[in-house]
């Protein structure tokens, strides 16, 4: 197959297989502190059939929902832009920016802003865009893309952050302390909090109800940019609603639990209206959100709340590196969502897994991950041009299957075949099985053969 | 009770010592075992990748091979899996698959289990029969614990159940995976297998014969000492291979 397959990328993060056990590892850890949290909670399925039940209304009710919320916002004094797709999104916080003359601008993270590709635009049109989560400005130092949506730095090692701060902030050389280094990046990013005019956030949950939004964040690094800059964009997914105020209880216990087995997210910023002299903003994005609803087999992938839950229990994202999905959102998730934006392009995701359905039962929303994964490999085959041969082969085999006497004569001459073929030509590289594994022994006959013979006679 | 024993095609080609003690354990329990000769695959192979459509005539076929039962029985979770879920009719008139263990469990609510195994085991919890069919409570779910295998072989005699660090991660076959994402596949195999070493396992075992083929092939290339048995042939009373 041409291009990126995650096939490919997966085998060269693999091949540092000390970094592929430490990532396994680290990731590991995270799932086993969530399951710690998570027992603590007797009631977790309850919220989770809670949270699922809710969000589906959300799903079904989207259109009446997001119109009782910018009712309620413009109501609070907050100014409410909608966002066809990146491109209408980005051109809107560059108005915003302009029209009030924004010099410095921070960010608190934002799967959103990195999926329409927010930093590029600004800074191609002059801007410094400041990430001003931890994780966040590590990778926007290295110049890389989030490699995991909550943990957006994992990828890398104490040492390779030392690296990357001595070269961009003059932390001392070979320095790998985590308390220096964060401390070091403490200071920095106080100065550029202070000197900001403007503050970007993402949304974690928009409230129908109320017309106000939630902000989670583990540094409270929103709170310190929307206190201290005049101008508050908030950039949100259209489908980050929930119907009433009263709802949040559950998402929030389920969010954190889920996404680091902490009980709740160090800061849950609850935001309505801007303070007295100051702007804020609201932009509700669709970037291919309503496709997505559309399609009755995958909407409720747009039930995800961004937990990341499914990428730390995800043994292949474990073993692979986020990169190796090369889209905004990998992992499980990531793996029903980009086929909707591009086919052809993330056409390998969705064979990207075992089908071991860990993802569906870790999901604090009870999305049927695994299930689309299986969906969507049915719309691939038919819709893209998937590799010929293995089309072939599955043909054959489908027909092969339909015909018992095809088949007891397949099977045997199968048998045969490996027992007289030489070791060197079935471990060559034309059998992948072979390489690193051993094919079954080869037994005389088959059971339908023994059963003839013994009890059918 | 009329019962159709349904053997998977690699099962019955590769490993027929298996479908002998899934069939001999079954009769064992005084019911009528019927394994139709017309029988080849469940599709499940073309389904999984992405060609579900080609798996039409098997399924039609499994349909006439299988319909006039009252329960289809089969050693492996994910075959049973895939039956369940993309071939039988949802009616009530069609028969019921269920895999081997939880068959026991469920329908014959089997008390005994006559067999002595005085090794140290470790169970590989296959994920089709673990989240699919819910043969066990998996430890991303907060419900009380049950384990439909492990109930068996804890009635076996002399058995030492071994417990593993994480005790149901996948192995990393999963079908046509196995080849197309080999070096993950490969990854997680060995994985899995370091998890029974590290745990002193004498004999890995599973409900689910394509996990253990995967595992299998990784154990005898690395040279290792653990054996692989299906569980059909532990609770059967087969001695170590
Ligand atoms: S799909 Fe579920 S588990 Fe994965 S990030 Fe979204 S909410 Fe979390």
């Amino acid at each position: 197959m041409k291009g990126h397959t995650h096939a490919k990328a997966a085998e060269e993060f693999i091949k540092d297989d000390a970094r592929t056990h430490w990532h396994d590892e680290t990731l590991w850890h995270v799932r086993q502190k969530r399951d710690l949290s998570a027992q603590g909670i007797p009631e977790w399925e309850t919220l989770r059939d809670t949270a699922s039940a809710t969000k589906n209304y959300v799903l079904s009710h989207l259109g009446e929902l997001l119109e009782q919320f910018e009712a309620n916002a413009l109501a609070n004094g907050v100014e409410v832009l909608w966002a066809k797709d990146a491109k209408e999104h980005n051109d809107h916080v560059y108005r915003i920016l302009q029209e009030n003359k924004v010099a410095n601008i921070v960010k608190s993270k934002s799967i959103l802003t990195e999926e329409c590709g927010l930093n590029h635009y600004l800074e191609d049109k002059g801007y410094e865009v400041v990430d001003t989560d931890l994780g966040e400005r590590i990778i926007q130092f290295a110049k890389q893309a989030p490699s995991h949506i909550v943990l957006p730095a994992i990828h890398l090692k104490k040492q390779d952050i030392g690296e990357i701060f001595h070269k961009h902030i003059g932390t001392q050389e070979g320095a790998s302390d985590p308390k220096y280094l964060t401390e070091a990046a403490r200071q920095h990013l106080r100065k550029k909090f202070i000197e900001a005019n403007a503050a970007i956030t993402g949304v974690n949950f928009g409230i129908a109800e109320t017309g106000g939004f939630v902000v989670c964040t583990n540094e409270g690094n929103a709170d310190m940019g929307t206190h201290l800059a005049d101008i508050h964009i908030a950039c949100m997914g259209i489908e980050k609603l929930i119907p009433r105020a009263a709802d949040l209880g559950v998402f929030l216990r389920l969010l954190a639990r889920s996404a680091t087995g902490q009980s709740i997210t160090n800061y849950s910023s609850h935001f309505h209206r801007p303070a007295q002299g100051k702007k804020m903003y609201i932009i509700l994005v669709d970037n291919g959100r309503t496709e997505q609803l559309g399609r009755e087999d995958f909407k409720n992938s747009l039930k995800c709340i961004r937990c990341g839950a499914c990428m730390n229990t995800c043994p292949i994202y474990r073993r692979s590196g986020g990169y190796s999905y090369n889209s905004t959102v990998p992992g499980p998730i990531g793996s029903i969502l980009s086929p909707g934006k591009d086919l052809k392009k993330y056409s390998t995701l969705p064979f990207a897994s075992t089908l071991c359905g860990s993802c569906s039962d870790v999901c604090p929303v009870k999305i049927n991950i695994h299930e689309q994964l299986y969906k969507w490999r049915q719309v691939i085959t038919e819709n893209t041009d998937v590799d010929a041969s293995k089309k072939l082969a599955m043909k054959v085999a489908g027909v092969t299957f339909g015909k018992p006497v095809l088949y007891d004569l397949a099977g045997k001459m199968a048998r045969t075949a490996l027992k007289i073929t030489p070791d060197s030509l079935v471990y060559s590289s034309i059998n992948v099985w072979g390489k690193h594994r051993d094919l079954p022994q080869v037994p005389k006959e088959s059971f339908k053969e023994w059963y003839k013979k013994n009890r059918k006679s | 009770m009329r019962v159709g024993l349904f053997i998977p095609c690699y099962v019955d080609q590769f490993y027929p010592g298996v479908a002998k003690a899934s069939l001999e354990l079954l009769e064992k329990y005084d019911i009528e075992v019927d394994y139709p000769l017309s029988q080849t695959c469940c599709g499940q192979p073309m389904a999984n990748s992405g060609y579900e459509r080609y798996g039409k005539e098997s399924a039609e076929l499994f349909l006439k091979n299988f319909d006039h039962f009252d329960y289809i029985v089969a050693p492996s979770g994910s075959c049973t899996l895939h039956v369940k879920d993309h071939v039988l009719p949802k009616d009530e008139k069609a028969p019921q698959i269920f895999e081997l263990c939880e068959f026991l469990t469920d329908v014959l609510k089997v008390k005994d289990i006559v067999s002595s195994f005085p090794h140290k085991v470790g169970f590989h919890s296959s994920c089709h029969g673990l989240r699919g069919l819910r043969l066990a409570k998996c430890s991303e779910r907060m419900d009380p614990e049950f384990n439909k295998p492990l109930s068996l072989l804890q009635k076996v005699k002399d058995i030492e159940m071994v417990e593993l660090d994480r005790k149901d991660e996948c192995c990393g076959f999963g079908g046509t995976f196995a080849v197309a994402e080999e070096a993950v596949s490969i990854t997680m195999g060995n994985d899995r297998i370091a998890d029974h070493q590290k745990n002193g396992v004498e004999v890995l075992t599973g409900a689910d014969m394509s996990c253990l083929m995967h595992l299998q092939g990784l154990i005898t290339r690395q040279k290792s000492p653990i054996k692989v048995m299906h569980i059909a042939e532990i609770l059967n009373g087969n001695p170590v291979k």
